[in-house]
C-alpha cells in the first residue's frame, strides 16, 4: 500500500495521472456549475425573509467551505511532505494557497454584499466574519513566506511548518473569537432562526459546492503540474516528454 | 556537560549578551510607552473613554513592542554561526530553543511588565484592573515570545524578514490579545476574570510544550 502510494506520488507518475484527473475535474466543474447556477438563479424560490439576496448564498457558502477545506488540504499535504519528503505534496500545497486565499476573499466579499441588505451594514465584527478574516491573514502569511525564500525546497518546507502551526491555531483562534464576540455584543443580528433548508434551495447549494470543489482540484493540479515541470526541467522524463511533444508536432 | 548545566549556561549567556546592549533593549520599551501615549493625543483625553479603551490599547502596544523585539532573538547567533554550532551539539534542540526563548522573555517581556503600571496610570486604569493587567502580562508575554520564536526561526535566513515576520506572527497572537484584554476589561467591570486567565495559562502550557518543537524544526530548515 505504502509502496503503491509512493509510486503514485513520484513526479513522473503524478504528471501522468494528474492531467487526466484535472481534465475530468474541469469538465465536471463546468457541468455541475452550469446546472447549479440554473437552479440557483432561476429554479429556486426567493427566501421568505431574505428575498432575492438569498441567491448570494449559493456562491458564498461554497466559497466559505472551500476556504477552510483548502487550508486543511494544505496542512495535510504539508504533513506528508515533511514526513515523507514527497515533492509532489509540496507543490500541491503551494498551488492550493492562492486559490484558498481567493476563495476566502470571495467569501468575505459576498458575505459583505449579502450583509448590506440583510444587516444594513457592510461589515460587523461577528465571530464567523472575524475568523474568516484571520484565515485570510494566515493564507497571506503562508503565501508571503513561500515567495520570500528563493530556494524552492527550503521555501516549501518552511511554509509546511507554518501551515502546521496555523492548523493547530485555527481552532484556538476560532473559539477565542467566538467567545470574544459573544462577550462584546449580543448575538441578535447574526443569529436569526435557521429554518431547515428546503430541497429546492439545498439542491443548488450542493451543486455549487461540488462544482467549486472540482474547480479547486482542477486549478490546483494544473498549477502543481506547471511547477513540477519547472522544477524537474532537467530530469530525463521531462526531456522525453518535451521531445515526444515536438516529435508529434512535426509529423 | 549535563543537559541541565548546558541549559543554564545558554540562558545565562543570552541574558548577559542582551544586557551588554542596553540600548537595543530599551528601544521596544520606549516604543511601547510612546504608542500608548499617542492614543490619548489621537482621541479625546476624556478619562472615561481612556479607561474603556485602556486594556486594548495597552495590550496592542505590548503586542507590537514584543514583535519589534522578536527579530533579535536568533539574529546575531545566526550571523556569527553560533546557531549552527547549537544545532551540532548533542543536546536536544527544542530544549536549547526553550532556553533562548526564556532568556529573550527575561530581557524583553519582563521590562514590559515593569512599565505597564505606569501606562495604566496614564490611561486612568485603577485598582484591581492594574493587578489583573500585570497578571495577564505575566501569562501573556511568554506566550508572545514562544509563538514569535516560530516566526523568527522561519524568517531568520531572509535579509528583509521584518514585515513578513509580522504577517506570520500577528494572526497567531489574536487569541492572546482577546483573552488578555478581555481579562482586564472584565476586571474593570467588576466581573470574574478567572476564565480568561485560566485560558491564558492553558495556552501558555500548550505553547511551552509545542512551540519549541516547531521552532527547532523551523531552525533546521532555515539553516539547511
Amino acid at each position: 500500500m505504502w509502496a503503491w502510494l509512493h509510486r503514485l506520488g513520484s513526479p513522473k507518475r503524478f504528471y501522468g495521472w494528474s492531467g487526466a484527473l484535472a481534465r475530468w475535474a474541469g469538465w465536471g466543474s463546468l457541468l455541475l456549475g452550469v446546472a447549479g447556477l440554473y437552479y440557483a438563479l432561476f429554479a429556486s424560490p426567493p427566501d421568505y425573509q431574505q428575498g432575492e439576496s438569498v441567491r448570494i448564498m449559493y456562491v458564498h457558502v461554497p466559497a466559505a467551505w472551500l476556504s477552510m477545506f483548502i487550508y486543511m488540504n494544505i496542512a495535510f499535504a504539508s504533513l506528508i511532505s515533511l514526513v515523507w519528503r514527497m515533492k509532489v505534496a509540496d507543490m500541491f500545497a503551494a498551488a492550493s494557497a492562492p486559490i484558498g486565499a481567493w476563495f476566502t476573499f470571495l467569501a468575505l466579499v459576498t458575505g459583505s454584499l449579502w450583509g448590506k441588505p440583510m444587516w444594513g451594514t457592510w461589515w460587523i465584527w461577528d465571530a464567523r466574519l472575524t475568523s474568516e478574516l484571520i484565515l485570510l491573514f494566515l493564507y497571506l502569511g503562508y503565501i508571503g513566506l513561500l515567495s520570500a525564500i528563493e530556494e524552492r525546497d527550503t521555501a516549501a518546507r518552511a511554509a509546511a511548518v507554518l501551515a502546521l502551526v496555523g492548523v493547530v491555531n485555527i481552532p484556538i483562534i476560532h473559539y477565542s473569537v467566538e467567545w470574544w464576540s459573544t462577550l462584546h455584543q449580543g448575538a441578535t443580528v447574526t443569529k436569526f432562526e435557521k429554518p431547515s433548508i428546503a430541497w429546492t434551495m439545498l439542491r443548488p447549494l450542493l451543486l455549487m459546492a461540488l462544482a467549486s470543489t472540482l474547480f479547486y482540484i482542477m486549478v490546483a493540479l494544473r498549477l502543481a503540474r506547471a511547477e513540477l515541470l519547472r522544477r524537474e526541467a532537467d530530469s530525463t522524463w521531462v526531456r522525453e516528454l518535451i521531445d515526444g511533444h515536438q516529435g508529434g508536432g512535426n509529423r | 556537560m549535563s543537559l541541565a548545566r548546558a541549559w543554564g549556561a545558554l540562558l545565562r549567556r543570552d541574558v548577559m549578551l542582551a544586557l551588554r546592549q542596553r540600548g537595543q533593549l530599551a528601544n521596544p520599551l520606549l516604543f511601547f510607552v510612546m504608542v500608548v501615549a499617542l492614543f490619548p493625543l489621537g482621541m479625546n483625553p476624556d478619562p472615561v473613554l481612556l479607561r474603556s479603551i485602556a486594556p486594548g490599547v495597552i495590550w496592542v502596544g505590548a503586542l507590537l513592542a514584543a514583535m519589534l523585539a522578536l527579530e533579535s532573538m536568533f539574529r546575531s547567533d545566526f550571523d556569527d554561526g553560533a546557531l549552527e554550532q547549537m544545532l551540532l551539539t548533542p543536546y536536544p534542540l527544542p530544549l536549547l530553543v526553550l532556553a533562548k526563548v526564556t532568556a529573550h522573555w527575561l530581557v524583553t517581556g519582563v521590562p514590559l511588565l515593569l512599565v505597564a503600571p505606569l501606562l495604566a496610570l496614564l490611561l486612568n486604569l485603577e485598582g484591581e484592573a492594574v493587578v489583573i493587567l500585570l497578571a495577564s502580562l505575566a501569562l501573556g508575554t511568554p506566550l508572545l515570545s514562544l509563538i514569535g520564536a516560530i516566526g523568527v526561526a522561519l524568517t531568520v535566513g531572509l535579509r528583509r524578514g521584518g514585515v513578513l515576520l509580522s504577517l506570520l506572527v500577528l494572526p497567531l497572537y489574536v487569541p492572546v490579545l482577546i483573552f488578555a484584554a478581555g481579562a482586564v476589561g472584565n476586571a474593570q467591570a467588576g466581573m470574574a476574570v478567572t476564565g480568561q486567565l485560566a485560558f491564558l495559562g492553558a495556552l501558555l502550557a500548550l505553547a511551552v510544550a509545542l512551540a519549541p518543537l516547531a521552532t527547532a524544526a523551523a531552525l533546521r530548515i532555515s539553516l539547511d
